[in-house]
């Protein structure tokens, strides 16, 4: 998808958040065109999930203004923001345990943006094709409880997928999966992003950031250290010594 | 079976090995040998009993079948607090840190179970590993960042004095720098002497650091032997590493 000469669909400008007198996330600028993936990474307390929560209306901003489609959100509740087609994943995901996985995903399809507002039978019908998309559909009617880890990651991606979002942020999804789980991860992102969703997303696994991102963010200290093509980004010094350290680093140049 | 035991008594030893949970069994006839100042990698995919096999192993999951002797004893489904006195330590998957107390207590609660004298000294080794904790000892563990949340975690596994320090998922969750770090106090500790058990997502790390390895698959010892062979292995590349 061409994306040249597009108005942002999300833009950030001198975003900050403060908690006491620690600055979070300070002074953070950048923009994400429809249909871009993009991938936020940096050293743990670097700010990414307090930007997450900013962008999200979890966090009141202490400065700086977040614009979608043109207009301010800053300020606006959770629900108005899920509204409106800015959907969300949590890192510690909170499925209702009891819960199938259907009923799960029909939770977020009654909710969220203004499309999937909707009846029972409409909301379980939208699940079901959810839960396909995300490679979840024979498991549709197991106890989430029964579910492995990374069938879980996928149901609370399918959660945030059934509210029907223009714009998908995902926190660390990919988070305790190996290799090969991790492509299968990439394969259903691929999949969401490719139903036209703008994805922003927080992984610390540099095979996603690799594999799916078109452009990489980079947070150090509250602030934007890096930004660019994600092969350029995880090659520059400056995120070596803040973030990637030695090893990664040869491990990348390597491969 | 080959392992790399050729000591006459292994620090820890684990026959025929059975446990689960009400839905049913998870582990199925575990064998596993490790000996003192070992370096072991436990890898295999999410659900393959990994993290059961620790709890198994820290008295936290009762075993249905089988035994497990630490240095020639018999401790099958002794208490936790038995396996702790008798050198096995073990580092929960996502820290499992008292978040609103502070760091030096939730160090100090690691040697809970002792009696000695020598609790203060071995802080102060503890913060020889991490000297990053050192002007953090006041500040409430929840307020630290990720990676020094898992240095509290392992250092708090260190103060119980074990002789088998065993790490779930070491790098869950953490930059790439912080986890190279994190890995290299890790095999100091083993150079010091403690045999390590460590759990990883990231195999490659994992292989790299550990001598000997076991693979689990669907609750079985799929594979085991050298760190460098089991990362070689065609299977294992394919099914674990992704190449």
């Amino acid at each position: 998808m061409s994306t040249a000469g597009a108005p942002a669909q999300l833009e950030l400008r001198g975003v900050t958040k403060r908690f006491g007198g620690v600055a979070a996330v300070d002074g953070v600028n950048f923009e994400i065109a429809k249909g871009d993936i993009v991938g936020i990474i940096g050293p743990n307390g670097a700010g990414k999930t307090t930007l997450l929560n900013c962008i999200s209306g979890v966090y009141h901003l202490d400065g700086g203004d977040i614009r979608w489609e043109g207009g301010s959100i800053a300020g606006m509740a959770p629900h108005r923001i899920a509204n409106l087609g800015i959907g969300r994943t949590f890192q510690i995901v909170k499925p209702f345990g009891s819960m199938t996985a259907r009923e799960n995903v029909a939770i977020g399809a009654l909710f969220g943006s203004a499309q999937a507002r909707r009846g029972m039978k409409q909301a379980f019908a939208l699940a079901d094709e959810v839960l396909e998309l995300v490679g979840l559909k024979a498991k549709a009617d197991q106890p989430v409880s029964a579910l492995t880890i990374p069938d879980r990651k996928r149901l609370e991606v399918a959660r945030a997928v059934a509210t029907r979002p223009q714009l998908l942020l995902l926190d660390e999804v990919m988070a305790g999966l190996n290799n090969v789980e991790i492509d299968e991860a990439l394969e259903m992102v691929r999949l969401v992003h490719a139903t036209g969703v703008t994805v922003l997303l927080i992984e610390h696994v540099m095979r996603v950031i690799v594999g799916v991102c078109r452009r990489a963010i980079v947070l150090d200290s509250g602030r934007v250290l890096a930004e660019g093509e994600p092969e350029v980004v995880l090659r520059d010094e400056r995120v070596i010594e803040a973030y990637l350290g030695e090893r990664y680093a040869n491990r990348l140049k390597s491969s | 079976m080959p392992t790399a035991s050729s000591l006459p008594e292994p620090l820890l030893k684990v026959r025929g090995l059975t446990a689960g949970y009400d839905a049913g069994p998870v582990l199925f006839g575990i064998d596993i040998d490790i000996a003192p100042g070992e370096l072991i990698a436990l890898v295999g995919a999410n659900g393959a009993g990994k993290s059961t096999l620790l709890g198994v192993l820290s008295g936290l999951v009762r075993a249905t079948s089988g035994t497990i002797s630490l240095a020639g004893h018999d401790v099958t489904n002794r208490r936790p607090e038995v396996l702790v006195r008798n050198g096995v330590a073990h580092v929960p998957q996502g820290r499992r840190l008292f978040g609103t107390m502070s760091v030096e207590k939730n160090l100090i609660l690691g040697a809970y179970l002792r009696r000695d004298r020598e609790v203060r000294d071995d802080l102060g080794r503890v913060l020889g590993y991490f000297p990053a904790l050192k002007d953090k000892l006041s500040r409430d563990a929840g307020t630290l960042s990720g990676g020094e949340q898992q240095m509290v975690a392992i250092g708090r596994g260190m103060m119980a004095r074990p002789k088998l320090l065993m790490v779930d998922e070491l790098s869950l969750g953490l930059a790439p720098k912080v986890v190279e770090r994190l890995i290299e106090v890790v095999q100091q500790i083993n150079r010091d002497g403690t045999a390590l058990l460590l759990v990883e997502q990231d195999v490659l790390v994992a292989l790299d650091v550990a001598n000997h390895a076991y693979v689990l698959e669907n609750g079985r010892v799929a594979l085991s032997g050298p760190a460098a062979q089991v990362r070689d292995d065609p299977g294992v590349r394919k099914a674990y590493l992704g190449l």
